[in-house]
């Protein structure tokens, strides 16, 4: 790999309250001002204090949007619970591990990695400065390893800590020190990653970027019920909603919060939820009604591992069938999959104007690892105005009909206010009217009506991204797709081409685009991250695709890395020839 | 009291589904009176239902309505409320939907006192899916298939429940007394808070025995309280078919809080590195 090509992947871990995750949100601001970009994930267990947790960095000169195969370096606070997160930080010969001779033996999992274990007496230079803590010496260390500015190390410690007062500054400060200025002849494999040119950047996560996409698109109405790992996304709404003159409201259940977005859009008004595997299916029953009775609004489900419960704190792909199928009866509508962090701001403000322009629900599936991890990325392009559902004008007569069939299958929708347009929402079914009926004629009209609107819609050029270009191609979705990016960097440097092909609109199924981004291709290789292979029976039931077709799937709670498509795709290549 | 013509005007052509005889009707009929009576403008009311006989109630008014999903009346009413706080919002619906599949949204929306009014049609039973027991149902009734033994559990107490879960305008209405129920309607709407009707509505097709209760029920002789401890001993000391308004308190209704104005250009500078 090339020093251009480098990357650092840092992984700092601790008992939960150790301060593992306040190191990791340090480093990634001093990357960010030192030019770099970057990406943080979040491993921590379901404990609220005492479990495993651990900041995972990658950093780099170029932007990177998802987690390397290995580290180059792995701070241990101490070693409790190592063996909860000692699978997701894989470590080799070129690693190294700092740790303090204190902490005990390092446990058996991590040591057979053959990494280079340097012991650095961590908790007594901690000791030496009142109101000490371990984690700043550890960042001293780590900014000096990476050749990283102390000044903006100081920037990031203050700017953090100040709510904590001075004297707190004073001691993470000078631990900090203590830890930069260790003497050691450590290095790593390229200490000092190169910025050609600094640019505009954002420090943002992926619920904090669908939040944000949301109020774009003119999102003014929220209600929702706490899930992880879907909070952050209303807890970045709320204070700023109530600014713009919206409102945010924690409901009692998701069978509310999905009810209360039905009845607020229903008033005229854009709106939104959020939420996670276990809410999205209470929330079913409700996104159908939003389908019958015409209903524009927006769920962003942030997916964890599943069915059930699962694992709260980790992601996964699974929810893809209950986006997709999860309703009953035939309910067409909106899934859309952010493809990167930043990407979370477009697709979801993308949601919010599809849902108002075609009056149905949309899905958008973020993920665990989009959600949660945060990113140093480029400015998004700003926006252009939203777009705005179309309203029914005031009449005298009684010739208002919501349901209408029209051309494109829309019919101006009237909102309470508007005179002589009043009418019944039903989810029931009905006649143009908004009169319940079980007339055939009047359940084909309407079922015609709710599929021809999504199918006759030019979703222009949003539907997916294509990169690249050749025979062999990898086809994904959503958080994968960085992945299956770097990985398709690496293997045209080995001299194997491949072409990228991404879904940002999952439903509904795009049949001729996909065919004709389809067209030249003889070896696919569907990636996606579960466990029954969700997405390549999805891609089965729609699509027509090539012969010879390979898949990867694994589920949570380990990311699926570059390398491991790598393998896949050679091997796939490999049997073929 | 009110011009029945103008009454009339709160009618939409569809026809109900309703049995003759149905208490539902003179719901309805209240209903339109009291909108007469406030003079509220069609387009700023709303009426939102579940499912049940009752439930189909907005599609015979020619306000704004929505019949949505069972048991979520009040969410869907109170994201609209939120939404469009200057619109007059009525839930209206079934004691199956109210109290049974929808009973977390009544706790709730009794506790979060937005300014709406909820009307439960009570015929202790499911009418639309012919005749099983619902919440209200006494335990020893046994002419459903589904409970031929009675279901052997304690009815639940649609006024107690909603004071104890915060409810700031609690009534009970009977069908039978029509002007009654306008004027419980009317003060409902016009009490700044979560005001709850429970209105007796009496099934004569699955309940006929409940034809009787135009010779049960009675008046309230007291005022009506705001003081949730007499209103309990009130609740909880009479046959559940007294009439009136029971408790009215002012509690303070939901409202937005007015905060500094910021722009969104401002939460995205926020991100900047």
């Amino acid at each position: 790999m090339s020093v251009q090509n480098c990357t650092h992947s840092i992984a700092i871990t601790g008992s939960g309250g150790s301060g593992a995750i306040t190191v990791g949100n340090m480093l990634l601001q001093q990357a960010a001002k030192n030019g770099l970009y970057g990406i943080m994930r979040r491993s921590v267990g379901p404990q609220i204090r005492g479990g495993e947790s651990a900041a995972l960095l990658r950093l780099s000169a170029q932007p990177v949007a998802c987690p390397d195969d290995r580290f180059d370096l792995l701070v241990a606070f101490d070693w409790n619970n190592a063996d909860r997160f000692a699978l997701e930080i894989p470590l080799d010969s070129k690693s190294l591990i700092i740790t303090d001779p204190g902490s005990g033996s390092i446990p058996d999992v991590i040591r057979q990695s053959g990494a280079t274990v340097i012991e650095i007496p961590l908790h007594s230079m901690a000791s030496e400065i009142s109101g000490g803590r371990i984690n700043m010496v550890g960042l001293g260390l780590i900014t000096s390893l990476l050749n990283l500015s102390a000044e903006t190390a100081v920037d990031a410690i203050t700017s953090t800590l100040v709510k904590k007062g001075k004297e707190a500054v004073e001691a993470s400060v000078n631990c900090f020190f203590a830890g930069f200025n260790y003497q050691t002849d450590l290095k790593l494999s390229c200490p000092t990653l190169v910025v050609q040119q600094k640019t505009a950047r954002w420090n943002i996560s992926g619920n904090e970027a669908a939040a944000l996409g949301a109020l774009q698109g003119g999102v003014r109405f929220v209600a929702a019920y706490p899930i992880t790992p879907a909070s952050e996304v209303l807890e970045w709404l709320s204070p700023r909603l109530e600014k713009i003159g919206g409102t945010l409201l924690q409901a009692e259940d998701e069978l509310a919060s999905i009810n209360m977005v039905v009845g607020a859009s229903f008033g005229g008004v854009t709106s939104l939820t959020a939420t996670s595997g276990p809410g999205l299916s209470l929330m079913s029953e409700g996104i159908g009604l939003a389908v019958a009775s015409e209903i524009p609004l927006v769920v962003i489900n942030v997916t964890r591992g599943g069915p059930s419960t699962g694992i709260p704190t980790k992601s996964e792909q699974s929810d893809l069938n209950i986006a997709i199928y999860g309703m009953h009866g035939d309910a067409p509508h909106l899934v859309v999959a952010p493809q990167s962090i930043s990407d979370c701001v477009d697709t979801t403000r993308w949601a919010v104007q599809l849902a108002e322009t075609l009056q149905t629900p949309a899905i958008v599936l973020s993920d665990q690892f989009l959600g949660q991890s945060r990113s140093i990325t480029s400015v998004p392009e700003s926006p252009g105005l939203p777009k705005t559902r179309v309203i029914a004008k005031a009449v005298t007569d009684s010739s208002y009909q919501r349901y209408a069939i029209t051309d494109s299958g829309v019919s101006p929708m009237a909102i309470p206010g508007i005179a002589g347009c009043g009418y019944t929402a039903d989810g029931l079914e009905h006649k143009a009217s908004g009169q319940p009926s079980s007339i055939a004629t009047d359940h084909h009209d309407q079922l015609d009506k709710r599929q021809h609107k999504l199918s006759s819609f030019d979703f222009g050029e949003n539907w997916a991204d294509s990169h690249g270009a050749g025979s062999v191609a990898i086809i994904t979705w959503g958080s994968t797709t960085a992945a299956a990016l770097e990985a398709a960097q690496r293997l045209q440097q080995m001299g194997q081409p491949v072409k990228v092909i991404s879904i940002r609109l999952l439903a509904p199924a795009q049949v001729i685009k996909m065919e004709n981004e389809l067209a030249g291709i003889t070896q696919l290789l569907v990636v996606e991250q579960s466990h029954s292979q969700q997405f390549y029976h999805y891609l089965r039931a729609h699509y027509t695709l090539p012969v010879n077709v390979s898949v990867y799937a694994k589920p949570g709670p380990l990311p699926i890395t570059p390398g491991v498509i790598c393998n896949a795709l050679q091997q796939m290549v490999g049997e073929a020839s | 009291m009110t011009d029945l013509k103008k009454a009339k005007a709160y009618k939409s052509e569809v026809k109900p589904i309703w049995c003759p005889g149905c208490g539902d009707f003179s719901v309805l009929s209240a209903l339109t009176k009291a909108f007469a009576f406030l003079e509220l403008a069609q387009q700023d009311l709303a009426v939102i239902s579940g499912i049940g006989c009752s439930s189909r109630i907005p599609a015979y008014l020619s306000s704004y309505g929505f019949h949505g999903i069972h048991g979520r009346a009040l969410a869907i009413a109170a994201g609209l409320k939120l939404a469009r706080p200057e619109l007059t919002v009525v839930a209206a619906g079934g004691d199956g939907d109210g109290f049974s599949i929808g009973g977390n949204h009544f706790l709730h929306a009794c506790r979060r006192n937005l300014d709406m009014t909820y009307i439960v049609m009570d015929n202790e039973v499911y009418g639309m899916t012919k005749g099983q027991a619902s919440p209200t149902t006494h335990p020893d009734w046994t002419a459903s298939k589904l409970t031929p033994h009675g279901t052997g559990v304690r009815p639940f107490q649609p006024a107690a429940i909603a004071l104890a879960s915060g409810a700031s305008f609690i009534a009970r209405a009977f069908s039978g007394d029509p002007n009654g129920m306008t004027k419980l309607i009317i003060d409902a709407i016009k009490h700044p808070g979560f005001s709850f009707i429970h209105a007796l509505s009496p099934c004569p097709t699955f309940r006929p025995e409940q034809k009787q209760w135009k010779n049960q029920v009675q008046k309230y002789e007291h005022e009506p309280t705001d003081d949730p401890v007499i209103a309990a001993t009130r609740l909880y000391s009479d046959d559940g078919m007294s009439t009136g308004l029971i408790f009215q308190s002012k509690y303070p209704a939901w409202h937005r809080t007015d905060v500094e104005q910021a722009s969104i250009t401002q939460f995205e500078e926020e991100f900047l590195v």
